[in-house]
């Protein structure tokens, strides 16, 4: 099953979006900056990242440039949890190579149905 | 959902203490930007999180101050006094509005709709001119188009997002007829070609009643990345709508590569790693395994005294006997480590208090017209988290009472020579097994002459008492005494010191203060670093075996009678070295037969307890010993002079003394209770 990087500093969003794509069957990892989330996709492979963007010691437009840097995530889908206010957030991602967004709030609905865009 | 929302609170609570507290560290006119950065991020995980949780309401409300935070951090607005207040306002409302959700309270709505008032003034006022709307004009006029013919040419670097066309085809696919046709003329020979490129073009007959809507939706994220046209099927085609015209195709393309220089300038200076690895467990569980612990200690403690016995009565000491003594000697070892790691859990940092205070001080400060410059030291200081919930209050005391009575306003210290902004500094430093708390402030110190005057009208000391200067400083801490010169809304009723002492005495502390007039005061206060275990000295009386706290014994002595000497018959005194220290007589005070009147040669226990020393006379010194506490409140009722109860390793109850109670009931067991003259009063106090 696909494997997935949850990336937010906050523990409640964190565990929303990990319960909901679990239930769906995939396979999450859970990280909690973009520092943190770094790391972990250093040494492993995902299928999707999502990342919020506000986030403390990197943020998710840092970690969406740094990823794409690595040749392991030159193609991977980078989606960005954004909310409809900052829609220059929305083109800040994308010009750091994010595939596309999730606006905030949104339901498990939601999110399911945009991650299976990207990952069919 | 719902499962979450625990975890949502206690996150949000966390990022309104660090909103509350970055706020006031905010240098008005002169702001840091990580700060603002740091109390966005805590608004925005709050909007976030209440917006996806269902609490719409706290979402609208942190907008609106997050979008104040917002025009802050992206310096289009002024970080003004009052804006800095109004957003502390804020947090005060989403802190009520979050409090009344998690535990199904009222919110005060009026209160909430007037700070919006305020935050929506402040943005109307000064800020820019709210977003401008992003005038989409999509004319929907299409909706019965029998399908849409799509022109679509990602961009070379399109794949370089991450966005596959072919996934966009399978959407396209769902929503209804697809027939698609590649356009392969831009594609390369074999040896120029890039394969991380993409070159090919599609002209997509997408049949079916879609709305032009979902048709939008597929290519939404990749709008800037690709040439597209989509027209209806069956329309004219005068009504093209067409997302991005051809001819600046170009150059979009390069503005979507070019990394906007804003972005990794901002990221380079988000580095403030204040987050350490933890998990979040429940208080209960922890209790539960340093209750478990607890019996653990009192089994080994058990096992050792059982073993010790064995091995004595035996006389032959066989090496296998000495192997038990080893393990022995190893599982009381191992199970001192289990026991302080398990004590070390509940431990959190003092700064929790700390924490508290710059938003008083920035509001007593205000209110009072002085000028107050706050200095933490020790912030990492770890205690136990019942004592902290429990000095929280004390503390707020004080730093109330410094800021009203101690620090002059800026007129009075100016006139005595002084800066014109006060300090107050709180310390925290680990002494021994306890918790040093200090809180100093540089004002004008305890009036003595004042504090004595008001002391002898009330007949708290007589008229022709001399005390020393301690003594005098210590009145503050008694009932009904307040020496402001007028009551203040701030502190200054009388009702506040002696409650103070009262509740860090209740948690086994205890409360000083130091002062030079003119120089300013300090408070120390000294608590136990946890309110679990105890180290005792095992003392028997008759026939019971009671606990002393080791802290507060200063020496065993055996009592020699040409020391002794009795005031008419009333109270004995004892002399060691050079000062007189009251004898009291354990067995008396616990209602137990003594077998002998005579002191002589008896064991006497010296022990300090609220700075005042005493000597009480038992039958026998035991062992030194780690107890746990069981509280007696908890599982019989309070006891005057107790402090609680232990098990010991033979399975008895021993019950551990609270010195301070034991003094103050031997004063009153001693003391008549009406004293007009004062004369022989608190011979305790006297003597100490």
């Amino acid at each position: 099953m696909a494997s997935i990087l949850a990336v937010d500093d906050s523990a409640s969003m964190r565990q929303m979006v990990s319960f909901t794509l679990k239930g769906a069957g995939y396979d999450v990892t859970e990280a909690k900056d973009g520092q943190e989330a770094l790391q972990i996709a250093k040494s492993n492979s995902y299928n999707l990242v999502i990342t919020d963007i506000n986030m403390p010691i990197m943020d998710g437009i840092t970690l969406t440039k740094e990823l794409r840097s690595l040749p392991a995530y030159k193609f991977t889908p980078i989606l960005t949890l954004t909310t409809e206010s900052s829609g220059e957030k929305k083109m800040a991602g994308k010009q750091a190579g994010a595939t596309g967004w999730i606006v905030k709030p949104f339901n498990p609905d939601q999110l399911l149905a945009t991650v299976k865009k990207v990952l069919g | 959902m719902q499962q979450f929302h625990q975890t949502f609170f206690e996150e949000s609570f966390e990022g309104l203490d660090i909103m509350e507290n970055e706020l006031l560290n905010l240098d008005v006119g002169n702001a840091d930007s990580e700060v603002i950065n740091t109390i966005f991020r805590s608004a925005h995980s709050i909007k976030g999180g209440s917006g996806t949780f269902g609490f719409t309401a706290v979402a609208e409300f942190t907008h609106v101050a997050e979008t104040l935070l917002d025009e802050m951090r992206d310096g289009i607005r002024q970080v003004t006094q009052e804006s800095v207040d109004v957003l502390l306002k804020s947090v005060d409302v989403m802190r009520a509005m979050l409090t009344a959700l998690s535990e199904g309270g009222e919110m005060d709505a009026d209160n909430i709709a007037s700070v919006q008032m305020e935050l929506e003034q402040l943005l109307g006022t000064e800020g820019t001119a709210a977003a401008s709307a992003n005038t989409e004009s999509d004319n929907n006029s299409n909706e019965n188009a029998d399908g849409w013919l799509i022109s679509f040419r990602p961009h070379v670097e399109m794949l370089r997002t991450g966005n596959d066309p072919v996934r966009m085809m399978y959407a396209l696919a769902e929503l209804g007829e697809i027939e698609t046709k590649a356009d392969i003329s831009e594609l390369p020979s074999f040896a120029d070609l890039d394969p991380e490129d993409s070159f090919i073009g599609w002209e997509i007959t997408l049949k079916g009643d879609i709305k032009i809507e979902d048709v939008k939706e597929v290519f939404d994220w990749v709008e800037d990345e690709c040439d597209l046209d989509i027209q209806p099927l069956s329309a004219p085609s005068e009504t093209t709508i067409s997302d991005t015209p051809p001819v600046v195709a170009e150059s979009s393309a390069a503005a979507a590569v070019t990394p906007s220089p804003a972005a990794p300038a901002k990221a380079s200076t988000a580095k403030k790693n204040t987050e350490s690895a933890s998990i979040r467990v429940g208080i209960d569980k922890v209790d539960e395994i340093i209750n478990l612990v607890g019996e653990l200690v009192i089994t080994q403690a058990m096992l050792g005294q059982v073993g010790g016995e064995i091995c004595n009565d035996d006389g032959h000491s066989s090496t296998q006997m000495e192997k038990l003594l080893e393990g022995l000697a190893q599982l009381e070892r191992n199970t001192r480590e289990i026991q302080e790691s398990v004590m070390r859990i509940r431990m959190l940092p003092i700064s929790f208090v700390f924490s508290r205070v710059p938003r008083l001080v920035h509001d007593l400060s205000g209110k009072l017209n002085k000028k107050v410059n706050l200095v933490t030291l020790g912030e990492g200081t770890e205690l136990d988290k019942t004592v902290m919930e429990k000095i929280g209050d004390p503390m707020v005391h004080l730093v109330r009472n410094a800021l009203d009575h101690g620090i002059e306003t800026p007129e009075q210290r100016v006139a005595s020579g002084k800066e014109e902004t006060g300090t107050l500094t709180l310390n925290a430093y680990h002494k021994g097994g306890n918790i040093v708390i200090e809180l100093s402030d540089d004002g004008a110190g305890i009036n003595k002459e004042r504090v004595l005057n008001k002391a002898r009208k009330n007949g708290l000391v007589g008229e022709n008492e001399n005390l020393s200067d301690d003594a005098i400083n210590d009145l503050i801490f008694h009932p009904g005494l307040s020496t402001a010169e007028t009551l203040s809304d701030v502190s200054g009723r009388g009702v506040g010191m002696d409650v103070v002492r009262k509740n860090i005495k209740s948690l086994g502390g205890s409360v000083r203060v130091d002062s030079v007039e003119g120089e300013g005061a300090t408070f120390t206060i000294q608590l136990p670093l946890t309110l679990a275990i105890l180290d005792g000295q095992l003392v028997k009386v008759a026939n019971e075996t009671f606990v002393v706290p080791l802290v507060s014994i200063i020496e065993s002595i055996q009592v020699k009678s040409a020391n002794l000497s009795g005031i008419a018959g009333k109270a004995e005194l004892y002399k060691l070295r050079d000062e007189y220290i009251p004898i009291i007589r354990a067995h008396s005070v616990f209602g137990m037969n003594d077998s002998t009147e005579s002191l002589e040669d008896r064991l006497m226990v010296v022990v300090e307890g609220d700075g005042k020393k005493a000597g009480i006379i038992v039958d026998d010194l035991l062992a030194q010993q780690q107890v746990v506490i069981k509280s007696l409140e908890t599982n019989y009722q309070r006891v005057d002079g107790l402090s609680g109860a232990t098990i010991l390793g033979d399975g008895t109850v021993a019950l551990i003394l609270d010195i301070s109670g034991v003094i103050d009931m031997f004063k009153t067991l001693n003391t008549p209770p009406v004293n007009p003259d004062g004369e022989g009063s608190n011979i305790a106090e006297q003597a100490a």
